[in-house]
């Protein structure tokens, strides 16, 4: 009778244990890079909403400071949706019979909310707050991507921890001068390379102890 | 019964069965337990709820509802207006430099869009079709008292609508100051203004008309006193 184990088997088996093992790495590797992609974070996907309303138009094209109508933003955890009463304070007037416009008079003709689909929207157990990241010089551009050139709004970013904790690591290479936080244009200058550390110390920023410390952002 | 049998020491093959169940049946409800930590069963600002007939979870306090501490006794500061109900013609708090810093930012995010950046009732919304308010900086308005513009603001004028949501009362006297300022400041007489500005008016004056097309009184202002 033939032998049943070939000396070539011994091959087999060593190769079938690397590459099982290589298998496995790479399930996970690929599992890991799959939590992490746009496509699980959301990140650039446009949602559907009542009305196509264009961040681009009212704000590149017309220059409306976002605290027009994200008016809590410097003051509470919540930016703020505006309320259909500050589209109508000028939509009574512009394009006053666009049928595009039809959902947002008809909120406000009968008092019902509008209802728009978040696009940001962080688990309930992370507790997020605009007004400290205003105060200390985080811009919306830095977070939020350039939703002045956006025709319908998307995220900019995954809003995974990692990405709150990148930021929260290194602040110096994030902030800007608080009074530029609304200004989606600008630019932070090359020539001085302790500038950021100079605006971190000059806004009294928290060190990286408190900054990543779980119950700063698992409350 | 499962204490009892986790305590029996008899049995060994058996005692590990209902340990192994309960880690199992624990695995499980973390499991279930996610999706209920990821949305748990507080209110979020603007988030849906159905226990309300409208849908809002977000409620609107009762009219006439009073907070603590915002007591509106003070009718100068909330209303522009004095005890007799007239309008006030001074600010009901002190006025300085941060105050009217303070009104230029807000103007010019709430008010610059439609009333221009210099009052002048040109801005990117009156050209897109809306209509052009009156300058603020003309003789009716400089004759008004300051509470007249805290008025507008708060309960609206004509095709304005209110500002009261979205400015807070501090910044709207803020912006009711920095008017003024502005009324000022566009019927400035030339020879009011530092001298490096009037000198720089008279260079280009004189590079002007050497040029020989007339010059342009975007400065009537500098004349009409
Ligand atoms: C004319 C009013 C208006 C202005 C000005 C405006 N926004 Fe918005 N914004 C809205 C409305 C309405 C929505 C909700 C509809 C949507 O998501 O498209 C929104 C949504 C957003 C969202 C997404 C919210 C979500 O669902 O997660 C972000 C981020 C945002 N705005 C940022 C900005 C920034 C940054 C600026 C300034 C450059 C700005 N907005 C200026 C009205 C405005
Ligand atoms: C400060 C004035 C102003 C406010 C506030 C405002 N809009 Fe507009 N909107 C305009 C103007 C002006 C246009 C016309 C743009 C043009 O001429 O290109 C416009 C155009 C639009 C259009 C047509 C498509 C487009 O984007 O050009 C939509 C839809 C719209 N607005 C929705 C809204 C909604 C919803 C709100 C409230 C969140 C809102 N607008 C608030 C001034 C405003
Ligand atoms: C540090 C990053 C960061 C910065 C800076 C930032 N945002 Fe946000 N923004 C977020 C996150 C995260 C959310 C989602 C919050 C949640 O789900 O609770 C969000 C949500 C929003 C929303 C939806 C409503 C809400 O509050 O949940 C709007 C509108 C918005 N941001 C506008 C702005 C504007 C305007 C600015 C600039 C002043 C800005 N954001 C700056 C991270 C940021
Ligand atoms: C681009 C930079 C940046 C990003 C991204 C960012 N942060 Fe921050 N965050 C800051 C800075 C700067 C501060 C100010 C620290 C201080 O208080 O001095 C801050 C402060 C905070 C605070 C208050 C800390 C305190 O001392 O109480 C919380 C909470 C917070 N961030 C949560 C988050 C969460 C959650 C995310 C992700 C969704 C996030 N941040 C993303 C820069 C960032
Ligand atoms: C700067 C803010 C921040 C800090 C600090 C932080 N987290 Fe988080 N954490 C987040 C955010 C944002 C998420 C949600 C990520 C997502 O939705 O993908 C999260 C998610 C998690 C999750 C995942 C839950 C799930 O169901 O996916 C765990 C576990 C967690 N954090 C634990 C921790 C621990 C432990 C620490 C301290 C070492 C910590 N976090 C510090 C912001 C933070
Ligand atoms: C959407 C455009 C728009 C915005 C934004 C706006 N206004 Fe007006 N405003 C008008 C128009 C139009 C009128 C004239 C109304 C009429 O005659 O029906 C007016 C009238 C006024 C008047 C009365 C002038 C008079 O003739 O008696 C004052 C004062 C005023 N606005 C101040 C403000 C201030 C302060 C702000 C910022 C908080 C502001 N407005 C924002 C459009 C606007």
């Amino acid at each position: 009778m033939a032998q049943i184990f070939r000396p070539s088997t011994n091959t087999i088996a060593k190769m079938s244990i690397i590459l099982g093992l290589a298998l496995a790495g790479s399930l996970v590797g690929l599992l890991m890079a799959f939590e992490r992609s746009t496509y699980r974070t959301n990140e650039g996907v446009v949602y559907a909403q009542p009305v196509p309303f264009s961040h681009d138009h009212h704000t590149a094209a017309m220059g409306i400071d976002c605290r027009y109508c994200h008016y809590s933003v410097e003051t509470s955890a919540s930016a703020g949706i505006p309320p259909t009463d500050v589209c109508m304070n000028c939509h009574k007037e512009i394009w006053k019979d666009s049928p595009m416009l039809e959902p947002v008079r008809a909120s406000y003709r009968d008092n019902t909310p509008l209802e728009w689909n978040r696009v940001h929207d962080l688990p309930d157990f992370v507790y997020f707050d605009h007004s400290i990241h205003v105060a200390k010089g985080v811009g919306c551009v830095t977070c939020h991507g350039e939703v002045n050139k956006m025709p319908l709004i998307k995220r900019g970013s995954s809003l995974q921890m990692s990405w709150c904790l990148d930021c929260h690591r290194n602040p110096e290479k994030n902030v800007r001068p608080p009074e530029e936080v609304f200004n989606m244009e600008w630019e932070r200058p090359k020539d001085d390379p302790d500038y950021g550390a100079k605006l971190v110390e000059a806004a009294g920023i928290e060190g990286e102890q408190r900054l990543t410390s779980c119950s700063t952002c698992h409350r | 019964m499962i204490g009892k049998t986790l305590c029996s020491r008899s049995r060994p093959g058996s005692e590990r069965l209902p340990l192994m169940l309960l880690a199992v049946l624990g695995a499980l409800l973390t499991v279930g337990c996610r999706q209920d930590m990821h949305d748990q069963p507080k209110i979020e600002p603007y988030e849906v709820n159905n226990f309300f007939a409208d849908g809002m979870g977000s409620r609107i306090p009762p009219a006439g509802t009073i907070a603590r501490g915002w007591l509106r006794e003070d009718s100068a500061l909330w209303e522009g207006k004095d005890a007799a109900g007239e309008l006030v013609d001074t600010l009901p708090m002190a006025l300085d430099q941060a105050l009217l810093e303070r009104g230029q930012q807000r103007f010019e995010i709430y008010c610059s869009v439609c009333h221009g950046s210099t009052g002048d009732g040109q801005g990117m919304i009156v050209r897109r079709g809306f209509k052009q308010p009156s300058p603020l900086y003309e003789q009716r308005l400089q004759e008004m008292p300051v509470g007249y513009f805290f008025d507008v603001m708060t309960n609206g004028f004509g095709l304005m609508s209110s500002y009261a949501k979205q400015v807070p009362v501090q910044d709207r006297w803020a912006i009711a100051a920095y008017i003024r300022a502005l009324q000022l400041s566009q019927n400035a007489a030339l020879a009011e203004l530092p001298s490096p500005i009037q000198d720089e008016f008279h260079a280009a004056l004189t590079a002007a008309e050497s040029e020989g097309d007339g010059v342009h009184h975007d400065d009537a202002a500098a004349e009409h006193h």
